[in-house]
């Protein structure tokens, strides 16, 4: 990949003849100037992907609901997403009279910064990841659990009562939900035997059915399906999406740590929520559903399937919206700590004991 | 090349790293003393990885930064501290924490900048294989050679978090908690009654 793209630039910089004196210059710092080619590469795309989950949410749960959905700015409303990104970039931000100023803006940005920063070791396809590291999985796991400063710094920098019940809200659910996130994640780098991403999607394909032309039955989501339940249900918690959203909960505390902002400073939180969603969406289908690779044998595997599988659980996440009515706190608390978590703590035991048995088909 | 830049960046992470311990300690504001030390333990872990101790740097992340300050923060931010209470305190403990603090920085000079310590003494360690895998390796030491260590810690630790549960268990007697296995469990025979009657005329 990196010669075709020098090739390209050397090419089009030959039509002016400015190649050799352009290189002489960019070739000490060629490996930093091809990782932000790769970060841009990555980030471009997600931005924009956000920006149409939006209009894709409006629609289907406007069609969910018997309505249109926005269909005025462009054709069949395309250009919405473009116009409420213009909006919010050019309203004012305001900073309440009794807020900390410093940390009313930090909050944002620690929002944002690690779900952008998680998809540095996402493979989109083989060999397709900006950093193919060996703790590729816990890295994930730590971007993760850092997006709740997040929505701690901006609900207590607010100093206002609704913004500071959501952050607290949200501290407590981001918390206990990423303990039933993690104990899934143990089952699968068990049966991987990996914790680079890369090598989990290859692991699973491989086996019987794989061998036989019906790859999809050999993925991680049949030996692993109530951690494949747990993970993805726990990715909705975590990114305090409906049913889960008591952290915004409209109808009691307006909108939780995001009361006080506006403008960008208020974009920001939303483009982290929409880059969490996508990011649970494709780690689910890369860690069990088999990122990149292809369902049947005689298709070739490659991004394609890792795109489609991404948008089957966006849209999930779109459908349990317009589907289920918001969980009471004490319901949230119950599921992730009474349920989840015993039940990750079994499945734990299940396939350890399924490793060491004459059964064992993870080799 | 005046400086290597895994060596601009472990002065880099350091000289952060030392800022944010100091203003741990001196920040005025509880909350922003927290962050701080977020600060630092995030510094600290990029150290770690420029040892390239992958595992323990993103263990330190999930752990501390991931949960632990988390909690930290949680409860600094609903206690109500009054600085200028805390703040009276500092002349009359100045005789005992002032020997304290100088003793320890004696001891950590002592140890520091004993002969045994210096680079010349420790040898660098052999550049590891390829494919080698510090969590691997981490992984292999816990469960074989200190497998009891381990779990004697972790048992320890159960016991703590058991007994943190036990002491603070106090059954309210207006507790309106729900029984969802109650809940669960009616049926409709309980709650409705089906009555079949003729229609009436008025």
């Amino acid at each position: 990949m990196e010669n075709v793209v020098l090739q390209f630039f050397q090419w089009f910089w030959n039509l002016f003849g400015l190649w050799d004196a352009l290189w002489a210059f960019v070739k000490p710092v060629w490996p930093l100037v091809w990782v932000v080619m790769k970060i841009v590469a990555i980030l471009v795309p997600l931005m924009l992907s956000v920006a149409y989950l939006t209009f894709w949410e409006r629609k289907v749960i406007g069609w969910m609901q018997v309505r249109i959905g926005p269909n005025r700015v462009g054709p069949w409303g395309l250009l919405q997403p473009i116009a409420d990104g213009m909006k919010l970039f050019f309203k004012e931000v305001l900073v309440p009279a009794g807020a900390n100023k410093g940390l009313f803006f930090v909050g944002p940005v620690m929002a944002i910064a690690p779900a952008l920063a998680a998809w540095a070791v996402v493979p989109f396809f083989d060999g397709g990841a900006l950093a193919d590291i060996d703790a590729g999985l816990f890295y994930v796991l730590a971007m993760t659990s850092m997006g709740i400063y997040g929505v701690i710094i901006a609900g207590w920098a607010s100093n206002s009562k609704y913004p500071f019940l959501g952050a607290m809200r949200a501290s407590a659910q981001m918390v206990s939900y990423e303990i039933a996130m993690g104990m899934a994640l143990v089952c699968v780098l068990m049966i991987s035997n990996s914790l680079n991403l890369s090598d989990i999607v290859r692991a699973q394909g491989r086996g019987w059915f794989a061998d036989h032309g019906a790859g999809f039955l050999s993925w991680n989501w049949i030996p692993l399906l109530p951690m494949f339940v747990v993970y993805f249900i726990s990715g909705v918690a975590e990114t305090n999406r409906a049913p889960f959203d008591v952290v915004e909960g409209e109808s009691e505390i307006v909108a939780g740590h995001m009361v006080e902002f506006s403008g960008m400073a208020f974009a920001m939180f939303f483009l982290a929520e929409y880059a969490n969603m996508i990011l649970v969406a494709t780690l689910t289908s890369v860690l069990f559903l088999g990122g990149w690779l292809s369902p049947v044998g005689f298709l070739p595997d490659g991004f394609h399937w890792l795109a489609v599988k991404i948008s089957f659980f966006l849209f999930l996440f779109l459908w349990f919206r317009a589907t289920f009515p918001r969980y009471r706190y004490d319901q949230i608390m119950r599921l992730g700590w009474k349920v989840f978590v015993p039940l990750t703590l079994v499945w734990i035991g299940v396939i350890g004991t399924w490793m060491v048995s004459p059964w064992n088909i993870f080799k | 090349m005046p400086m290597d830049f895994k060596t601009a960046l472990f002065y880099i992470l350091s000289a952060i790293l030392v800022v944010a311990a100091l203003r741990v300690v001196t920040a005025r504001n509880p909350v922003h003393a927290v962050l701080f030390l977020v600060l630092a333990f995030f510094n600290a872990s990029g150290l770690w990885l420029l040892l390239q101790a992958e595992f323990l740097a993103i263990a330190l992340i999930v752990v501390y930064v991931g949960a632990v300050m988390v909690l930290f923060l949680f409860v600094v931010m609903m206690l109500d501290i009054n600085l200028e209470r805390l703040r009276e305190g500092f002349w009359g403990n100045l005789w005992l924490g002032g020997p304290i603090a100088v003793l320890m920085v004696v001891e950590m000079v002592a140890v520091l900048s004993a002969r045994t310590f210096g680079p010349e003494a420790m040898p660098v360690p052999a550049a590891p294989a390829a494919g080698y895998s510090n969590t691997k390796a981490l992984g292999m030491a816990i469960y074989t050679d200190y497998i009891y260590p381990f779990e004697l810690a972790s048992v320890i630790l159960l016991v703590a978090l058991i007994a943190a549960v036990v002491l603070n268990l106090r059954q309210r007697r207006d507790n309106k908690q729900l029984n969802p296995a109650e809940q669960i469990a009616i049926k409709r025979k309980d709650r409705v009654r089906i009555v079949s009657m003729p229609s009436e005329k008025e």
